[in-house]
């Protein structure tokens, strides 16, 4: 049988199955278990309508816990043992001081700051002026959808493309990289392997991911823009203000909260990021990031115990992220 | 109101070639890609792709036909024959060493000594003589400098969709499509009915819950890996399709729930409480009331989980792709062929579009829910 027919049929059979799941559960819930008549039918709607939106929580509960709690405990375990013929054993912090000592993973570590420092920052700042600038123009929707489109695009065609862009031929022969071709015709004195020069290929790669993000922050911070209430514009236009004065001291303020989203959207983004080192460079040249470091100690060193343990580094660079983002869903929840 | 804002007709000028240079250099890397991907291997290697559009002066190498087939005329042996199956192409000039390409002009004869004589016309065709020792062994080689016209083919799409080489991307192309649509449409399933929960019922701890899932979106993936690998290897799922439509489903859940409970609990709460009056159940309200009112979310929560999924490298090779190459994805065949075929431009623009077509037509066509989706999911 084709994958793809089993595909369909396993589509299939999950929405009957949740269909049936939901309807009889809710079925026995209101037939069987807590009757809504006789002597305690108020009792019994009262019991039910406690127990319904377990029902109603319950698959999706029990997923998330097993994929992506259970995961977060687990790992925690994993940094702290090293694997044995036929278990386990406790390693104390071993792992974490074996990583500790990898310039490999200090590099990554560096790298990954260094993504930090430059990605959200710039992303967010071109979607900012092309969303401002494409605002009140007859033909930015075409615009702002062609600059959004690289969202679709996945990373690893995001790599060809650029790989495309930065490729080399050798001295004498006819560049077709349109950057080589470009530092040629400006006097450089020879082609470039881009790729592998340190420093400027940490650069080259974070410029793919800022392709592809700045149209996202362009979409959300346009509609932040059309968002501001007029009137405060209007009454900076009636007290003299040039278009430079509106933009950064009416309409930047009044949309820092959203700046602030997209910036952090963009930040967890870049701590994860993997597809994009792991297609161009694999790391290679001093252009390690953590999340390609992690997959060579789990899938090529088989290190569970170390790659485990800079898992956990990626999660205590989020964690700060994830208690802001959880204190402003309570505030808002209020 | 135009003027009253400020706005110079100068600074409009400026505005708009600013956007339209941004939107240029937007689009010209995958312009680039594109083009790349209509070329013939000898075309990409020998001009940049953005000279595609003109006609081009390349010099090439050529050699006759092997002395094999020569016909004697008179006392001499002859072999003749045409370099180009292209008749548009105009010979500017040629040679006969390598360091003078451009010895003689089309219609001349060279001397090559000791009466061995090579003509090269206009139209193409050459003709070779000399004697008996002369022409033999191979082919007498030449330099051709001729301008081409711009030319686009097919070919390389054939190759890649229908062709029989292991670069082949259709059998990755179908994987990709069967892990997207289980992987797209599980994770609905089962959070419809929890944001139905979270947004509507009343119950201790929904508001935990809640930041829960805000939590649960932020949380790398990378942390699921090892422990998720070594569950599925212990129940006997291992590694396949079953196992990269679970773990898509989990890590979807957190995006999919809080998508549509914020939707949800934007609905009017009238509507709900009139059915509920009227004595319908939870079950009746959520699917004859909520479900279809909720449309436009759960078209934005597909739409994004689609292209993360068709997108996905990481998750796919995790779970998924195993070392018989059967089940491999399109993402970690275009990894793999990067390796392999580093060089090969006409393979990787190809492989690349094609695994791009999707993705972007339902962008195109669907835009609409994409950026309310973003617009759901962050500004909130």
């Amino acid at each position: 049988m084709h994958p793809a027919i089993q595909a369909v049929l396993t589509v299939g059979v999950a929405v009957i199955a949740a269909i049936a799941y939901f309807y009889l559960s809710n079925l026995l819930l209101d037939r069987v278990l807590f009757p809504a008549r006789g002597k305690n039918a108020g009792r019994n709607i009262n019991r039910a309508n406690m127990i319904r939106p377990w029902l109603f929580l319950f698959p999706a509960l029990f997923a998330l816990c097993l994929y992506l709690a259970y995961p977060v405990v687990e790992t925690i375990r994993l940094s702290f043992t090293d694997r044995v013929p036929g278990g386990y054993e406790w390693a104390g912090t071993s792992n974490y001081q074996q990583m500790l000592r990898e310039p490999k993973f200090w590099e990554a570590l560096r790298n990954n700051f260094f993504w930090l420092l430059v990605v959200p920052g710039l992303s967010t700042l071109f979607g900012l002026i092309i969303a401002q600038l494409t605002d009140r123009l007859s033909w930015g929707n075409i615009a702002k959808s062609i600059i959004f489109m690289p969202m679709a695009i996945s990373f690893v065609g995001a790599s060809v493309i650029f790989k495309l862009i930065y490729d080399y031929r050798p001295a004498g022969e006819e560049q077709i990289g349109i950057l080589n071709a470009v530092y040629l015709a400006l006097g450089g004195a020879e082609p470039q392997t881009w790729l592998t020069i340190p420093g400027l290929n940490n650069f080259l790669l974070m410029v793919v991911l800022i392709w592809i993000q700045t149209g996202f922050a362009m979409v959300i911070l346009s509609a932040a823009l059309r968002g501001i209430p007029e009137e405060t514009i209007e009454a900076a236009i009636v007290d003299g203000a040039n278009p430079f004065q509106i933009f950064f001291k009416i309409k930047v303020p009044q949309i820092m909260p959203t700046i602030m989203v997209v910036w952090t959207t963009i930040t967890i983004l870049v701590l994860k990021i993997f597809d994009i080192v792991f297609a161009m460079t694999n790391g290679q040249w001093g252009t390690q990031v953590l999340a390609n470091y992690m997959y060579d100690k789990l899938f090529r060193a088989n290190d569970w115990g170390v790659g485990s343990a800079s898992a956990m580094v990626i999660m205590l660079l989020v964690l700060p992220i994830l208690v802001w983002n959880v204190r402003q869903a309570r505030k808002e929840m209020r | 109101m135009d003027n009253i804002a400020g706005r110079k007709p100068a600074l409009g000028w400026a505005v708009n070639i600013s956007v339209i240079l941004i939107v240029l250099l937007w689009i010209f890397p995958t312009v680039g890609l594109l083009v790349s991907s209509f070329r013939t291997a000898d075309q990409i290697s020998s001009s940049g792709w953005w000279k595609a559009f003109f006609p081009t002066e390349q010099t090439e190498q050529f050699r006759t036909a092997d002395p094999d087939g020569r016909v004697q005329d008179g006392d001499v042996f002859v072999v003749e024959g045409v370099i180009f199956e292209n008749a548009e192409a105009n010979i500017a000039s040629w040679g006969t060493s390598s360091r003078d390409v451009s010895a003689y002009a089309p219609g001349e004869t060279a001397d090559l000594g000791d009466g061995e004589t090579l003509t090269l016309n206009e139209d193409g065709t050459y003709r070779w003589t000399g004697n008996d020792e002369q022409i033999s062994g191979r082919g007498q080689r030449f330099f051709v400098t001729a301008t081409q016209p711009p030319e686009f083919t097919l070919r390389n799409y054939d190759n890649m969709l229908f062709g029989g080489s292991s670069d082949n991307i259709s059998k990755a192309f179908f994987n990709t499509l069967t892990v997207t649509i289980p992987a797209t449409i599980i994770p609905i399933l089962f959070a419809a009915f929890a944001a139905y929960a979270l947004a509507w019922m009343d119950f201790p701890g929904r508001a935990l819950l809640i930041a829960f899932i805000v939590a649960l979106l932020v949380v790398p993936l990378q942390l699921a890996l090892i422990p998720l690998l070594k569950l599925h290897l212990s129940i006997g799922i291992g590694k396949g399709y079953l196992g990269v439509w679970l773990a898509h489903t989990g890590f979807g859940l957190p995006l999919a729930v809080y998508l549509l409970r914020n939707y949800m609990a934007g609905l009017p709460r009238d509507i709900i409480e009139n059915a509920r009056v009227d004595g319908a159940t939870d079950f009746q309200i959520f699917i004859k009331i909520i479900l279809p009112l909720s449309f436009p979310a759960l078209a934005s929560f597909a739409i994004f989980q689609f292209l993360w999924t068709w997108n996905d490298l990481l998750v796919a090779i995790v779970f998924l792709v195993d070392s018989s190459g059967d089940t491999t994805v399109m993402t970690r065949h275009i990894v793999e062929l990067l390796g392999t075929r580093g060089g090969n431009w006409e393979i990787l623009a190809t492989a690349a579009f094609v695994s791009m077509a999707v993705p972007l037509l339902v962008f195109f066509f669907m835009q609409r829910y994409l950026v309310r989706g973003l617009l759901a999911g962050s500004v909130k």
